[in-house]
């Protein structure tokens, strides 16, 4: 019965997607080729003092991008550090700054990664005008990227990769403005709240004094989903019945994390002039986003484990209204896409269904992966599987007619090599500086041994990966974890950035090589599959001896 | 699949190779590699251990760097505290895994010994020729100084004796029969036959003439007869023969632009592995007991790329050396990686579509006449005409004519018909020089003069003038053979026009054998009494050289556009390009259009390689990605090209194109196999580094391996055996069938990845079966 319910819940957001990804695909391909600016937007621009038509080299692109990002990181610091002084800030006192900074670089980040607990930490100001705010401008930034590094596949020896401001611009206003005030009111629909209250305190049954908070958590929730973003209005993130209440809202969630990853890749395919190049890359995110889901809920309904069976059901940490199939599809989507959100707390997982989605993430975050995210990386494996293969049949590798020489594999290596590097660096200090072991033992970790390495792992992965899913059970506020996870998560988005838009650089200004016979074909299934091994591969290879000291161990206790 | 195989020395199956003198007997690679050319590799490869060699090749240095220190960590251990470790570690387990750690850094030495020795021989043999050979040089100032106007053969001249070591560009040098030509150059005044066997292992020697496209020599060949004026153009140690030396022994390799992108992702795999093993200690503290550094480093050596990164300098050393075997000189890696990629091919007409020469295919009588009177007629024509194309008429008459016409040929050819046969297979070159010491041909040639006033009458030899070649008989009647309109004027000039009905059959004869790509010839006859006719038109063609459409539609489905390049006009070249089935002709080609086709071509992303062999050739050769100069070209086409043929077989480009992928087609599929291989290796070594610990984790230990320490051993040990037994694939090269990108990939992606896979883990059980034999594994 339940493997009916799992087909059914997934077959409703397949449809819905199959439906909407390709007007939608196409309708950001017009939004960033277009010629035209829209009255706001030429407003804006004369106020901003940019000129919208200039070209900008990658290098003047990615100084737009980095200049921005500082900015917004400031903010953001800014007003939590001057919290108490803020309007609407519901008595809080100012942000410690371990924590200030930590928060900032998640939410600039696309991370969402919350070491606090919102509630008892920002109030109304700080939750709208700085971290509401960054989730749309972290996920502009990323569609940004995703569609300069497109245009440098496309262009045929060009210099320029378009204009980081009209990009963040039209992304913000025409894309995720307009569908996020849809999603809004779906949400409100569905019955997430929507106020500005002050916590209203009422008795309980047994009388007790209850603070029930308030606050605009629909509008939030919309961006929150639709940016990948993740980081919740509440603690409990979408397990709060005001942020989540239902079934429909779950669905309307997950269809709003979903929408722009799955429909990018038509966007690419419609921008480089081959569709079938976007249905391909559709095809191994859709692949692999299948199969991890079919994991994930295998593990969960199976129940492994003595608490399960004794329970009648892997039931612990899930919510009673989205039972185990609406937890596992909530969490294969926000860990296959950069959105920290949950629904169900992951630490309370079977040990093996834990390890999807910390799997999820360690593949980079491809399948779809963060807006704009997850196409530049699927895209950058996508390079590194030409080169391979167009070894194998005997030509200098080209991908949409780009050779990939030295220059262009240097930089596509290097981007894999980041994240693993911050995620082995980053545990491995944790556990092999006695004072910072200390800490993580003495304070942040609950579960020591498998479980509590699984934990640590899952951060670091969490926060280099930019998503933000945090397996709980960790307590993250401390100084070391902090600044750690913040610095891991900087690194971890703009070091990939800079890569990305440097390789944009170099493809754009190629001429591209014609299609022959002797060209590989990059949208055949063959192509697909080799795609989707060299991702899995690569993830395999890089994490297999912590992941059989995390869960593989504890799950075959 | 049984897709066709383009010919590759690799694989056997060619038409034999001939012996090159130069490469000492060893002319069968593919065999060589046994026990005792791994043997005679060891010193070398000993060597090469030697850190500041190993540095360049950085993943197998960092495995030498691990032998260093294990063989450390095992001298020391006995007198260390015991180290509490996750795995239980047997006694001698450090010297055994250091051991193989040598083992694996030797056998990656041996791979590129292997292949630099196999270039050696060669290269030994080309030195002699390069041995100091006294030069006489004509002097330039002084009394006797040459003055060219007034004494081009230098004959006045005073000679100096000089070193051939002390040349420099521009002397010029006096070299007469029996000399050594000391250094490259051009003839500026001679002809002389020189044996160039020392180069090209050709036994037959070559004419090498002042002027024209044949002036280059090349320093260490040997005049055998005249005297000869050579301006040098090299300084000596930048010759011919030095490239081609410091080429055989892999001295003068560069990585290739290909190569080193993939020593960026292999360095880039390394870096990643490196972090695993070097934070897997610290990760591991959280759960269990360290692991022991002889397994931490068992673990690194077997996850870093060491297989591709052993063989990939003896793949790039055996790629050049596979075109050497096939007599090509590549002057640059770059080209040969090049070739690989070319997407167009520019293919001259004669020499390498067509024969060299027109050939007659069919006489046609024309109404009224009967076929054994037209044969005989075109035969007799003929018998005058010592062209190939005139030889051709009389062998198609011995084959095909009616029995008079061909026992006519019969005896115009001396009774010997082989005579025919030799007289048009040789090349222009025998044609243009029949006093040339290369070939029976120019013999063959006269043979037909001699035979022919036993016959009919005086010949009437093809003048411009009259466009007409042909026979007046004693008996005062003439036979002429001729271009339509010439032959149709030699009649109306006399008053024989022929009727209309015959007129316009000659007529539409005539424009059907030109619509074809062919050249009509019409034969006809006036009487002593001064009647005449028209009697049969000869149908003369190129003839396609056999199995040339074959290939190109190989070509095609490699993705390969193959252009033909002729001086014929547009409908003759179209129709030849049909027959041939190459895509795209430029007729009535000069020079400069071929330049500017390749840059069109280039300016469209495309890939071009082309031959050439005359001066006129060099721009277009620079300019070409892959430029192919025959030997027998000058010395500009062999500077210009980046590829020298020694055999001046302009088909042998698509050899090349095969040669240049199968190169990189070797590297990836090696590449895959390495990469592949770390699965099998990590569920060797991840279960038994924390199996004593957990005992869970011997889940994970899917070969059922008998003992962790036997297990990383034998991880260790396949890792090292691997290196070894790829060595000759390495050398020989991956298999390349001429068939579509994504089937290729299919199934190399089959074989080495997928197999890749499968094979280690029977690999190391296997080895794990002897491995658990020894006491304490």
């Amino acid at each position: 019965m339940s493997v009916v319910w799992a087909t059914a819940a997934l077959g409703l957001v397949i449809l819905l997607l199959a439906a909407v990804h390709v007007p939608l695909g196409d309708y950001m391909a017009r939004v960033y080729s277009s010629p035209r600016h829209l009255r706001v937007e030429r407003w804006l621009y004369r106020a901003t003092g940019v000129n919208p038509d200039a070209e900008q080299s990658w290098r003047r692109y990615l100084g737009g991008l980095l200049a921005f990002s500082a900015l917004g990181l400031l903010a953001v610091y800014a007003l939590q550090r001057l919290q108490a002084w803020l309007p609407g800030s519901l008595g809080l006192p100012a942000v410690e700054p371990s924590l200030a900074f930590n928060t900032a670089a998640s939410f600039l980040g696309n991370t969402n990664w919350q070491s606090y607990s919102p509630e008892a930490t920002v109030g109304l100001t700080v939750q709208m005008a700085g971290l509401a705010v960054q989730n749309f401008l972290s996920a502009a930034v990323g569609l940004a990227v995703a569609i300069a590094f497109v245009r440098g596949l496309s262009r045929r020896g060009e210099a320029g990769l378009g204009n980081v401001w009209v990009d963040l611009v039209r992304g913000t206003l025409r894309l995720l403005l307009p569908i996020a005030v849809l999603g809004a009111l779906l949400l409100l629909l569905a019955g997430v709240i929507q106020n500005l209250n002050e916590p209203t305190t009422i008795s309980t049954l047994t009388g007790a004094a209850h603070a029930l908070p308030g606050g605009p958590v629909a509008s939030q929730e919309a961006i929150k989903m639709l940016g990948t973003n993740g980081g919740g209005f509440f603690n409990a993130n979408s397990a709060h019945p005001f942020e989540n209440p239902n079934a429909f809202s779950n669905l309307v969630q997950i269809l709003l994390v979903l929408i722009i990853p799955f429909s990018l890749p038509r966007t690419f395919g419609t921008m480089v002039g081959s569709r079938r190049q976007g249905v391909a890359i559709l095809a191994v995110m859709s692949s692999i986003f299948l199969v991890s889901y079919a994991l994930l809920t295998w593990a969960e309904l199976s129940g492994a484990g003595a608490a399960p069976q004794a329970a009648g059901g892997a039931m612990e940490g899930k919510e009673q209204r989205f039972g185990i199939i609406g937890s596992t599809l909530f969490a294969t989507t926000t860990t296959g896409t950069s959105t920290g959100a949950v629904n169900s707390m992951h630490d309370s997982y079977t040990a093996l269904g834990g390890a999807l989605p910390l799997l999820n993430m360690m593949l980079g975050e491809v399948a779809p992966g963060g807006v704009g995210s997850g196409l530049y990386g699927m895209l950058i494996l996508a390079i590194v599987a030409v080169f391979v293969a167009g070894l194998l049949v005997g030509r200098t590798p080209e991908y949409l007619g780009k050779r990939i020489g030295r220059g262009e594999i240097t930089l596509a290596s290097l981007y894999l090599l980041v994240t693993p590097t911050i995620v082995l660096l980053g545990t491995a200090l944790s556990f092999g500086v006695p004072a910072l072991r200390e800490s993580i033992e003495g304070t942040s970790i609950l579960n020591p041994g498998h479980h509590g390495l699984t934990e640590v792992l899952y951060a670091f992965t969490s926060a280099a990966n930019n998503n933000g899913s945090a397996f709980a059970g960790l307590t993250a506020n401390t100084p070391w974890l902090n600044w750690a996870l913040g610095l891991a998560i900087l690194l971890g988005r703009f070091l990939p950035i800079v890569l990305v838009l440097a390789l944009a650089g170099r493809l754009a200004a190629q001429r591209p090589v014609p299609v022959t016979a002797g060209t590989l074909p990059t949208h055949t299934p063959l192509f697909q599959g080799m795609l989707a091994g060299v991702t899995l591969l690569f993830t395999a290879l890089t994490y297999f001896p912590v992941l059989a000291l995390g869960p593989l161990a504890e799950g075959t206790l | 699949m049984s897709a066709p195989v383009i010919d590759s020395p690799a694989q056997g199956g060619v038409p034999p190779e001939p012996e090159r003198p130069t490469s000492g007997g060893d002319s069968q690679p593919q065999r060589a590699l046994g026990a005792r050319a791994l043997w005679a590799a060891l010193p070398l490869a000993l060597r090469k251990l030697d850190p500041r060699r190993m540095w360049r090749r950085p993943v197998l240095f960092i495995v030498e760097l691990g032998a260093l220190l294990l063989t450390a960590l095992a001298i020391a251990e006995p007198f260390l505290a015991p180290s509490e470790t996750a795995t239980p570690i047997p006694g001698g387990f450090t010297w055994a895994i250091a051991a193989w750690l040598w083992a694996t850094v030797l056998f990656g030495n041996l791979a590129e010994a292997v292949a630099e020795g196999r270039g050696k021989a060669q290269a030994d043999s080309l030195r002699k020729t390069r041995s100091e050979t006294p030069a006489r040089v004509l002097a330039t100032s002084g009394a006797g100084a040459w003055d060219r106007s007034a004494d081009p053969a230098g004959r006045r001249a005073t000679l100096e004796e000089r070193a051939s070591s002390a040349l420099t560009i521009g002397d010029v040098v006096l070299v007469e029969a029996g000399d050594v030509i000391p250094g490259d150059g051009d003839v500026v005044h001679g002809v002389a036959s020189v044996d160039e066997s020392a180069i090209t292992g050709e036994s037959a020697p070559v004419v090498r003439e002042a002027g024209g496209d044949r002036s280059a020599v090349t320093g260490g060949t040997r005049v055998l007869s005249d005297r000869i004026l050579v301006r040098i153009t090299s300084t000596p140690g930048q010759t011919f023969v030095d490239r081609m030396i410091s080429l055989v022994e892999g001295a003068a390799r560069r990585k290739t632009p290909n190569e080193v992108a993939l020593d960026v992702l292999l360095a880039t795999l390394t870096l990643v592995f490196l972090v695993v093993t070097l934070t897997l200690n610290p990760i591991a503290s959280s759960v269990s007991a360290p692991v022991h550094l002889a397994v931490l480093v068992a673990l690194l050596v077997c996850l870093i790329p060491t297989t591709i990164s052993a063989l990939l300098s003896a793949i790039g050393i055996a790629g050049m050396d596979r075109l050497v075997r096939r007599n090509v000189l590549a002057l640059s890696g770059r080209a040969v990686e090049a070739a690989g990629d070319v997407s167009t091919l520019l293919l001259d007409k004669t020499g390498t579509i067509t024969y060299g020469n027109r050939r007659a295919v069919g006489v046609n009588p024309l109404p009224g006449v009967d076929a054994d009177e037209a044969w005989s007629a075109a035969v007799e024509a003929s018998l005058a005409d010592t062209t190939p194309e005139g030889r051709s008429v009389l062998s198609l008459a011995l084959s095909d004519g009616p029995r008079t016409a061909s026992a006519l040929a019969h005896a115009a050819l001396g009774g010997t018909p082989a005579a025919v046969a030799l007289g048009e297979g040789a090349g222009t070159e025998a044609d243009a020089h029949p006093a040339a010491p290369e070939g029976a041909s120019g013999a063959a040639g006269d043979a037909a003069p001699s035979g022919l006033g036993r016959l009919t009458g005086s010949p009437v030899a093809f003048s411009a003038t009259t466009r007409m070649s042909g026979v007046d008989r004693r008996d005062g009647s003439a036979l002429r053979k001729g271009a339509g309109s010439a032959v149709l004027a030699w009649l109306d000039a006399a008053g024989n026009a022929p009727e209309a009905g015959v007129r316009s059959a000659l007529e539409a004869e005539v424009a059907r054998i030109s619509a074809q790509g062919g050249t009509p010839l019409v034969v006809a006859e006036q009487g002593a009494d001064g009647g005449g006719r028209a009697l049969a038109v000869i149908h003369l063609k190129d003839v396609v050289k056999t199995g040339l459409p074959q290939k190109f539609a190989q070509l095609r489905a490699m993705g390969i556009r193959t252009v033909m390049i002729t001086g014929d006009n547009e409908v003759t070249a179209r129709a030849i390009a049909a027959e041939a089935g190459v895509d795209d002709v430029l007729a009535e080609a000069t020079p400069e259009d071929k330049l500017a086709l390749i840059k069109q071509e280039q300016a469209g992303g495309r890939m071009v390689a082309m031959t050439g062999d005359g001066t006129n050739d060099a721009p277009a050769l620079a300019q070409a990605d892959v430029g192919v100069a025959m030997n027998t070209g000058t010395s500009a086409a062999k500077e210009a090209g980046n590829m020298v043929d020694l055999d001046s077989d302009p088909a042998k480009l698509i050899d090349i194109v095969a040669i240049g992928k199968q190169l990189l087609i070797t590297r990836g599929a090696l590449t895959t196999f390495s990469i592949a291989n770390d699965l099998a290796k990590y569920f060797a070594i991840v279960p038994a580094m924390f199996m004593g610990v957990f005992p869970q984790l011997a889940a994970l230990n899917v070969m059922g391996l008998s003992s962790p320490a036997s297990a990383v051993l034998s991880a260790v040990i396949f890792n090292a055996v691997v290196i070894l037994a790829l060595i000759p694939l390495a050398l020989r090269g991956v298999r390349y069938r001429a068939v579509a990108a994504s089937q290729l990939l299919g199934r190399n992606l089959l074989v080495f990845g997928l197999g890749g896979v499968i094979a280690p883990f029977v690999g190391i059980k296997l080895i794990d079966l002897v491995v658990s034999l020894l006491p304490g594994f």
